[in-house]
């Protein structure tokens, strides 16, 4: 089975792509924040922080919200999570905070923490104030190596402990993740680089953008000219499928497509009719919703095993179901047909689980015709970037790294989606926090 | 369904619940909409005395908010009627006249004279009103020029002014009463000294709602000023009840029909107060804050409520809880109740221990398991059930309060050990 081939951009106008990338929901106004902050019940050892990656006093900041202390709140939330204004807006609070609101228990609804963080942190952004300030200089210098969520925030701590940082980036613009790699309707506008520049507004830190480590920068040499090195690089590579005409014309990384909806005009960006989407993660609902956001007419997207297994949070399912997009499950792809053009359509086994839980293809097959396909199946860090250096040890594919996050090099710690650990941006703060606080110690001590 | 009838000093209504003497009884228009919503009665606003009206400031009320919930408390700075006598006078008639069955009793103010207060009453008389309400309460404006609390306020004046009105008139007098006394029971015996037919109480509470942080003034702010309001509302509750409940056990007042006042803003409200001896129930903010309407819930809900307790009139529960209302010398020390928390309802909030930690005596202890499941528990022997997490726990009937048999017969403490000024 084939089709025509059609791929194009400008499926939608400007207003009706405009109004689909808007907010996916909308901030809360200050009533709404006061009624919502009453119901938090202030709870004695909260469950909300300790469902919080990063810690931060939950029912502290919402009290400050409905005590008009806005500005406190903020920096309750900031204190903890530099990056609480973005986290307000990615995390999967449905898997973390709010999951275990003790409302649930009593009215089967948590407080919308998430939305009354993004309150209190629009408030001091909007406001400009810069309430973080720097210890005393304390005459050492750190390389953060990544200008991603786990970079910045351990450049950030760093800062404020009176430390100098250099932050290295391959990418022209500083952010990471939050610049180039989240839905573009959960990071409105250029909420990421204004983020970025309130972290830099403590001062103390220099970016230094199109530098790639292993590419004429080697660790050794940072490790030489620094007193100590942070390394939050990310995922640097792409899972594959290993299928014949897995290059073919329409078929992307949806980690590359999704960086373009995020830096390009999205009136220019070439969509298909019918697309394929492959994959059960977060990333795939971001692609899948996107890509029908700028007018694809038939967006599937497909998963080898069951819902239950689905990397994406429920909440995350609902928004693609609710923008149209089909999710297939129990679907594995077999064959992906092209012709010289590029791709016609994808072929698919059924799958089901064996008696001992083993996933396994029926045999039988079916084919979905598309004119574009997108791989969200994961992404992993290789070691390229430590090659022709001493190189820290790896475990199951990332840094190795112990509580402090420090690496099997003394002078070296690593955080954020190169070490083991779920794949949030708040994960990734905690991460450069506490990696900050040990560097800090260490270099105190050293 | 319940009989609501009420008669309190010879003034009759289809139901007890009258709107106060306040702005939403300033005039025909609002007082007929008020009899077409349901309402029993309605005490007019304060009348002066004939000649120019008073003059009103602009603005004149200021509310007290509460975690997002609006006017739990109102304040307000608005002097008596400030239209001319004579439209108010005919108007009253009107009404009454065309709403026969309900409650018209009207407000009076005027200043301390024997002749001032006879001829309003003559005037007041003409119109066919069913009584009148000696307003002794008014805390603000009035009684700077020597009327409203600052006759409320000497009991003296009270007894006084009430034995000219009954001198003067027929008309069952209602004398209301300031809170912004020391002792409510003063101004109580007086008014009954002086012959009055009923009390009704209580009025406003001098206060301050806010302070304006930005204008650093009270709220409302006049051309950059403030005064202190009377207050009411929801918030004042409590203090309408322990007024009214003095005046409904003492000896000397006993009988004297009261008129509740107070915060009363739905038939449960209301209820409460008839329990302590009310015989009608005045409503202004609840009415100010949502309308007329809220009748219609007033009517129906103290009905039904009735009708579940087996009450067919007013009268058979008027008063049930004045005989439960002791003072603290008489309570039996040897009662004794503990906490009980209900596992499967507890949400884990935790406010149980940390406000009995803080704030009270460390019985609630708590553990953690390594799912993160907290469990709370009343250590017994430490809880000296006092409530408070009864009082703080958002689930209703997750914590109740057991009663111990402590074996002990009652003890008071008049006849405590521990009192060195013991009888026997």
């Amino acid at each position: 089975m084939s089709i025509s081939q059609d791929v194009k951009a400008g499926r939608l106008n400007e207003q009706q792509i405009t109004e689909n990338y808007s907010d996916l929901h909308p901030p809360l106004t200050e009533l709404q924040a006061i009624e919502e902050s009453a119901r938090c019940l202030f709870c004695f050892d909260a469950p909300c922080i300790e469902a919080c990656p990063t810690g931060i006093d939950i029912p502290g900041f919402i009290r400050k919200i409905a005590t008009g202390n806005v500005r406190g709140s903020a920096v309750t939330i900031l204190s903890e999570n530099i990056m609480g204004g973005t986290c307000a807006n990615v995390c999967p609070v449905e898997e973390l905070c709010e999951q275990v609101c003790v409302k649930n228990t009593s009215e089967e609804k948590p407080v919308v923490i998430g939305m009354l963080q993004r309150y209190a942190t629009d408030h001091l952004f909007e406001k400009g104030i810069q309430p973080f300030t720097r210890a005393v200089e304390s005459g050492k210098r750190v390389a953060v190596v990544g200008a991603g969520p786990a970079g910045l925030s351990c450049a950030h701590r760093l800062a404020m402990l009176g430390h100098s940082v250099s932050v290295l980036d391959a990418k022209p613009k500083a952010g990471g993740l939050n610049e180039y790699g989240l839905a573009a309707y959960k990071m409105l506008g250029d909420r990421a680089a204004k983020e970025v520049e309130f972290i830099l507004g403590i001062g103390g830190i220099k970016i230094e953008s199109g530098i790639t480590l292993g590419d004429g920068h080697t660790l050794d040499q940072l490790r030489e000219s620094f007193d100590a090195v942070f390394i939050g690089l990310g995922h640097n590579a792409v899972n594959s499928l290993g299928l014949e005409n897995e290059t073919a014309h329409g078929v992307h990384n949806a980690v590359d497509f999704i960086e373009q909806i995020r830096q390009d005009d999205l009136t220019t960006l070439p969509v298909g009719r019918h697309v394929v989407v492959i994959g059960g993660g977060n990333t795939a609902i971001d692609i899948a919703v996107q890509v029908k956001k700028l007018g694809a007419e038939y967006v599937t997207m497909a998963y080898r095993r069951g819902e239950e297994e689905m990397g994406a949070t429920d909440f995350e399912q609902e928004v693609a179901q609710t923008n149209g997009v089909l999710i297939k499950t129990w679907a594995q792809p077999s064959r992906i047909l092209a012709n010289g053009k590029g791709i016609t359509g994808v072929e698919f086994e059924y799958t089901q689980n064996d008696a001992e839980g083993r996933l396994q293809g029926t045999g039988e097959n079916f084919v979905l015709p598309a004119d574009q396909m997108f791989k969200a199946i994961g992404q992993h860090f290789v070691p390229a970037p430590f090659e022709g250096s001493a190189a820290p040890d790896m475990e199951h594919g990332r840094i190795q790294v112990n509580e402090q996050r420090r690496t099997s090099l003394s002078d070296v710690w690593a955080g954020g989606d190169c070490v083991a650990g779920p794949d949030l941006t708040v994960v990734a703060v905690q991460d450069g926090k506490i990696a900050a606080h040990s560097i800090d110690e260490a270099l105190k001590n050293g | 369904m319940a009989d609501l009838s009420c008669n309190i000093a010879g003034v009759t209504s289809p139901n007890p619940f009258w709107l106060a003497s306040a702005p939403p009884t300033d005039k025909q228009f609002n007082v007929e909409r008020a009899f077409e919503a349901g309402w029993g009665g309605v005490v007019w606003k304060t009348l002066g005395e004939e000649g120019p009206p008073v003059v009103n400031v602009c603005s004149r009320y200021g509310a007290l908010d509460y975690n997002g919930q609006r006017m739990i408390g109102l304040n307000n700075i608005e002097l008596i009627t400030d239209r001319p006598l004579d439209i108010n006078l005919r108007e009253i008639k009107a009404v009454k006249k065309a709403w026969p069955d309900r409650a018209m009793v009207v407000s009076l103010m005027v200043p301390c004279t024997e002749e001032a207060w006879k001829k309003i009453l003559h005037q007041v008389e003409d119109t066919g009103c069913d009584g009148v309400e000696l307003n002794f309460g008014c805390p603000h404006g009035m009684s700077e020029r020597g009327m409203g609390a600052a006759v409320g306020q000497v009991p003296e004046y009270i007894q006084e002014v009430t034995e000219w009105c009954k001198k003067h008139s027929d008309l069952p007098v209602f004398v209301k009463l300031t809170p912004n006394i020391s002792n409510i029971l003063y101004p109580a015996r007086a008014a009954k000294n002086g012959g009055a037919d009923a009390v009704s109480l209580i009025n406003t509470i001098n206060s301050i709602v806010s302070i304006d942080l930005d204008d650093m003034a009270p709220t409302p702010i006049v051309g950059g000023k403030g005064v202190h309001g009377g207050y009411c509302g929801p918030a004042v509750r409590p203090i309408a009840l322990s007024m009214v409940s003095e005046i409904a056990r003492d000896e000397e007042i006993q009988g004297l029909p009261i008129s509740g006042i107070g915060g009363i803003g739905t038939w449960r409200d209301a209820a409460e107060f008839i329990a302590l001896g009310c015989g009608s129930v005045q409503v202004c903010t609840a009415a100010m804050r949502f309308g007329f309407k809220i009748i219609d819930d007033m009517v129906d809900g103290l009905g039904n409520w009735m009708d579940d307790k087996a009450y067919s009139t007013i009268e058979d529960f008027r008063g049930k809880a004045v005989p439960n209302v002791t003072d603290w010398q008489y309570l039996d020390l040897n009662y004794k109740t503990i906490a009980s928390i209900d596992q499967d309802a507890c949400i884990e909030c935790g406010l149980c221990h940390i406000t009995c930690e803080d704030a009270s005596h460390q019985a609630v202890s708590r553990t953690k398991d390594e799912n993160g499941k907290r469990t709370y528990t009343v250590i017994d022997d430490e809880c000296v059930g006092c409530n408070l997490c009864y009082l703080v726990c958002p689930v209703p009937d997750c914590i109740t309060m057991v009663e111990v048999d402590t074996g002990k017969p009652y003890m008071n403490w008049g006849d405590h050990p521990n009192n060195p000024m013991r009888s026997g």
